[in-house]
């Protein structure tokens, strides 16, 4: 399910006093069962970018393909099936009178059985941290955090192939945070779905994804692992980005103690790292 | 998904025109068009045209942004037209069939109909198209001033209009987002019959209203956190001051309604 981007341009408002352009000459190639973070500062064209990905946004020029599919052309039915794209607060688009009808939404528009409805639901709600309690309640009694799961739950149910999150943490307790970002993590892992996770936190991309795209002013500034993004972080601090505290600590740590791995970028990372070299009694590490 | 609907319909520029103070260009607005509605002498009808003209060009709008505003009359207007083509009776008949008659004098009359509407909605939109919503609220609020003494609450109203403008954007985008959530995940607002049609925007219209809700009482929330409580003693961030430019205009106006007047009454 390759996602293949090419010369893609969009243009707010085009042909009025107040057009903005958003995308300036995107190319780009998402493979299959890719878990990729797109970061980039405010107003930096990420989410416009991501909902060409499944025909919300038609390119001014350019194309976009997924998966063989034209993401510019008139039927998008199946293509929106098989991307699914949760918005930023997506818990503002529930307006069902329960939680379970308001899940079954998408299911029900293309015509899934009542049976297979009802286990997507039950697989749903699970995966994203609820227990079943909540199906019967309405969508505007429960937390913030929970409408957040229950929006997220209500992409899931239709087994996307590649499913897109528009900062799906923004806003939410760190536990909240952790979560999510932990279910999608492991439903990546386990079903093999492409994931695209669009969001400010380096912390976040730099636990979970292997791919980082960096957008700077409508276009991709940096596209490599996440290691060789971050191994670039005078060029993030420019563009506005922060590397991620913990490798600003080992890039620090590194300076004093000869062999200290400057390239860390998670927390479990640079623990095993101090670990290694406390028991060493502080001699250098040998790399 | 709802494309680029401009209400509110500001475009920005700093011509003579958009320079006019509001209360001026109000006033100046609907002189304009009740003279529209007063002259009947073809030279009348040509020079409020050349009037009209004049200020779009001054504007500095472009043609094609001042005439948008016919595009939904368009129904009306060419309405107009054909019941005054079809039934004022005239001397002159130029075709004649069972009950329809068609009459050079109609024929005159729907053109100076048309001529008219087309002419008070330019204006119209040509002030809107050159002063900011909350410029014109302003205005409007400062005009309406003497009903104070009256207990119309003109504060209170021109405050609803100035957040009703500030809102709309929001809540297109708004729309727009929450349409593109539920495209996202399945809806189709494009096909089916009209009930279906309306019945696929239950889904956007649910939210869109709690959302609504959800700012109107934050902004009242945070409108009394800053000791908002209405008009009285309130002062402006933007004073409007009469300057050499309203002086100007409002002059140019008055030689063209006399202009018009000696038009009228000579021809």
């Amino acid at each position: 399910m390759p996602i293949i981007v090419k010369d893609l341009v969009y243009t707010y408002l085009k042909d009025t006093p107040l057009k903005v352009d958003a995308l300036n000459g995107v190319n780009l190639v998402i493979g299959d069962g890719e878990f990729v973070g797109i970061i980039g500062q405010t107003g930096s064209g990420k989410t416009t970018l991501v909902q060409h990905f499944n025909g919300l946004l038609k390119p001014t020029s350019g194309s976009v393909n997924v998966n063989g599919m034209d993401a510019t052309g008139k039927n998008l039915k199946e293509l929106r099936r098989q991307v699914g794209l949760v918005f930023q607060y997506p818990e503002h688009q529930l307006f069902e009178e329960t939680v379970a009808k308001d899940i079954a939404f998408g299911m029900k528009k293309i015509g899934v059985t009542p049976e297979k409805i009802n286990e997507n639901i039950k697989w749903a709600i699970k995966t994203v941290g609820l227990s079943e309690d909540i199906l019967d309640k309405s969508p505007f009694e429960i937390s913030g955090g929970q409408k957040r799961r229950v929006a997220i739950a209500g992409v899931l149910v239709m087994e996307p192939k590649i499913l897109i999150l528009d900062e799906p943490a923004a806003g939410l307790d760190p536990s909240g945070r952790d979560d999510i970002l932990a279910n999608l993590s492991d439903m990546h892992r386990n079903l093999g779905i492409t994931v695209i996770l669009v969001s400010h936190s380096m912390e976040d991309i730099a636990k979970f994804a292997h791919r980082v795209i960096v957008m700077n002013d409508g276009s991709v500034q940096m596209d490599g692992s996440v290691r060789e993004v971050f191994r670039r972080s005078d060029e993030l601090e420019q563009l506005g980005l922060q590397p991620p505290q913990i490798n600003a600590l080992a890039r620090k740590l590194s300076r004093i103690i000869p062999g200290f791995n400057s390239e860390l970028i998670t927390v479990a990372e640079a623990k095993n790292e101090i670990v290694k070299f406390l028991a060493k009694g502080g001699e250098p590490l040998q790399r | 998904m709802i494309g680029n609907i401009t209400i509110g319909q500001y475009y920005p520029g700093s011509s003579i025109i958009h320079r006019v103070d509001p209360r001026v260009k109000i006033i100046l607005t609907l002189i304009f068009m009740i003279l529209v509605f007063v002259v009947s002498s073809p030279a009348g009808y040509a020079l409020v045209t050349l009037f009209t003209m004049i200020a779009v060009f001054y504007s500095e709008v472009p043609i094609r942004y001042a005439l948008k505003g016919l595009k939904p009359l368009l129904f009306i207007i060419i309405f107009v037209a054909l019941i005054n083509i079809l039934t004022v009776k005239g001397e002159t008949i130029l075709f004649e069939y069972s009950f329809i008659h068609i009459s050079l004098e109609g024929i005159l009359t729907a053109g100076k109909m048309c001529l008219r509407l087309i002419l008070l909605v330019i204006t119209a939109s040509l002030m809107t198209l050159t002063t900011t919503p909350i410029m014109l609220t302003d205005g409007i609020e400062k005009l309406l001033g003497p009903l104070k003494y009256i207990r119309v609450p003109t504060h209170e109203i021109a405050m609803m209009m100035t957040i009703a403008l500030r809102f709309i954007p929001t809540l297109m985008d708004e729309t727009d987002k929450i349409m593109k959530a539920q495209a996202a995940r399945g809806a189709d607002f494009d096909t089916g019959n009209i009930v279906q049609k309306a019945k696929s925007f239950v889904p956007v219209l649910v939210p869109l209203f709690i959302s609504a809700f959800r700012r109107a009482d934050e902004l009242a929330t945070a409108m009394e956190a800053r000791c908002y409580r209405g008009g009285e003693g309130r002062t402006r961030m933007k004073q409007l001051k009469l300057t050499k430019t309203d002086a100007v205009v409002s002059g140019f106006i008055l030689i063209f309604i006399a202009a018009v007047t000696t038009a009228e009454i000579i021809f």
